[in-house]
């Protein structure tokens, strides 16, 4: 049968879910204060793009992008083949694409700044 | 002597409605949902990060934007979801790595508590850090 | 000794006769402490002994009785009826052809067993006089849940990627590979990995845990496949971004 490349796949995903678990809750949480108010102090224009100009925040904030997009595409298209839908390569193409898409977008707006 | 049997063996096909055989496999598609809602969040912070590098009047609109009665419900239940896939994750966590010192493995709560306390820990620190209090 | 009226609505299948399953309803009597198993004995003796399904033991360590009793995977053995107040629908094991009334066509599973060469594969010949290997209790530790396997198949039967994946090797299959693969005595793994971190292997595995769920003997074969996917995934990215690294 021969050995699969999954891992190339699965590697970023395991990755992913793990950052994700740690990291998104509270980054929501961030972005529902502001949402409620009460935006923490990071979120002022100044400060955040004061934070945002250190080359290795960039290459932080790309890499949890890439994480989060990648290991949430992975998962979605496995829900999609869950739930009936057979084109699992079209389903896969379409969602790495896009995740991969996001976090190349996350990276040209972070080099404007 | 045996008469001999026909066989013609009965398929039973499997329909996407096994989702609804046994509540775990519901609680199983709650956290694969997850996923929408983080992947969602995540393209936000894309799109804030979009709005940041154009200048302060286009994230002025962008911080006004999440203030919407749908911004607010958006991030009440992806901040839900987000919790469950945490909390699924730090509890599966033991099963995938397991510790064995000794003769004896690490127990399961040990390893998970550890990741629940970490979580803690992290989020805290980034409130903190982030002038949230 | 109490007694209640049970009533069994049970899955029959004729292949010689029927198109399709159909469901037929028994009434019993039975005394408050039987298990399902009892029941069905009491139906094939008494009332319809055409009834046909699988079961030997009676007391689960066989793994020869497993049957969907009111939609869930479980050991007609070790099902008391106690635990079902109502009507108590018997099933064939999901996700397998039906062969005969509850008796279902195994050979699939049989098939993957032997795939993942569930021996020992020492890593040098060893003549019988240099010995016996010797283990140590912790290095037995290290794989002993996963011997526990009675081959029962309800985890296959619970994992809903097996319903809509047939081809993929399954829960039973992996967490015994993985049981040699622990094994101190055994050098096998990389033969085995050829099946098991195939594709059809492991990587068809979303872990929905179910099959840990419903295993009567408590192998936890979903924490094997887990461990097998970190396994693998550190070794493909060894292989392929430090070639140089002699395994």
């Amino acid at each position: 049968m021969g050995k699969s490349n999954k891992p190339i796949v699965w590697g970023p995903f395991a990755g992913g879910g793990t950052l994700t678990a740690f990291l998104t809750p509270v980054l929501i949480l961030l972005t529902l204060l502001a949402a409620l108010g009460h935006p923490p102090e990071l979120l002022a224009y100044e400060r955040l793009r004061a934070f945002a100009g250190y080359g290795i925040v960039k290459v932080l904030v790309v890499g949890v992008v890439f994480l989060s997009l990648w290991s949430a595409a992975h998962r979605l298209r496995i829900t999609c083949y869950d739930l009936g839908i057979r084109a699992d390569t079209l389903v896969a193409g379409v969602l790495y694409v896009a995740a991969l898409m996001g976090t190349l977008a996350s990276a040209l707006f972070l080099m404007r700044l | 002597m045996a008469e001999e049997v026909r066989r013609r063996p009965y398929v039973r096909e499997e329909t996407w409605r096994w989702i609804f055989r046994h509540p775990r496999y519901l609680r199983y598609m709650a956290r694969e949902f997850s996923c929408l809602f983080i992947g969602a969040w995540t393209l936000l912070l894309v799109w804030g990060l979009k709005q940041l590098s154009e200048g302060p009047a286009a994230w002025s609109a962008f911080l006004a934007s999440l203030k919407s009665p749908a911004s607010i419900a958006f991030h009440l239940v992806a901040l839900g979801f987000a919790a469950y896939h945490s909390i699924t994750w730090f509890r599966l966590t033991p099963k995938a790595l397991p510790l064995q010192l000794g003769e004896a493995f690490v127990p399961d709560g040990v390893i998970s508590g550890a990741h629940y306390a970490a979580w803690a820990a992290l989020s805290f620190a980034v409130l903190y850090l982030a002038g949230a209090f | 000794m109490s007694e209640r009226r049970v009533e069994l609505e049970v899955l029959r299948y004729n292949p010689e006769t029927d198109r399709e399953p159909h469901f037929q309803r028994y009434s019993v009597d039975c005394p408050e402490e039987w298990v399902v198993l009892d029941a069905l004995n009491h139906v094939k003796e008494n009332v319809d002994p055409t009834l046909s399904y699988r079961w030997s033991c009676h007391m689960a360590v066989c793994g020869s009785c497993g049957m969907m009793i009111n939609g869930e995977p479980r050991l007609a053995c070790k099902s008391f009826l106690r635990e079902y107040p109502g009507t108590i629908r018997v099933e064939p094991l999901a996700h397998f052809p039906v062969e005969r009334d509850l008796v279902t066509v195994i050979d699939d599973f049989m098939a993957k067993l032997k795939r993942v060469k569930p021996y020992l594969i020492p890593k040098e010949e060893k003549p019988v006089d240099a010995g016996e290997y010797l283990q140590t209790p912790a290095e037995l530790k290290r794989y002993k849940q996963y011997t526990l396997c009675i081959n029962c198949m309800l985890c296959y039967a619970a994992c809903p990627e097996y319903g809509l994946i047939p081809k993929f090797i399954g829960p039973a299959a992996i967490a015994l590979a993985h049981r040699y693969n622990q094994d101190s005595r055994d050098g096998g793994r990389e033969e085995r990995q050829q099946e098991i971190a195939a594709t059809e292997g492991v990587w068809e595995c979303s872990f929905t845990g179910a099959c840990s769920e419903v295993c009567p003997e408590h192998v936890d074969p979903a924490a094997a496949l887990q461990q097998v996917k970190i396994k693998s995934t550190v070794d493909w990215y060894k292989e392929h971004l430090m070639p140089w690294l002699k395994k």
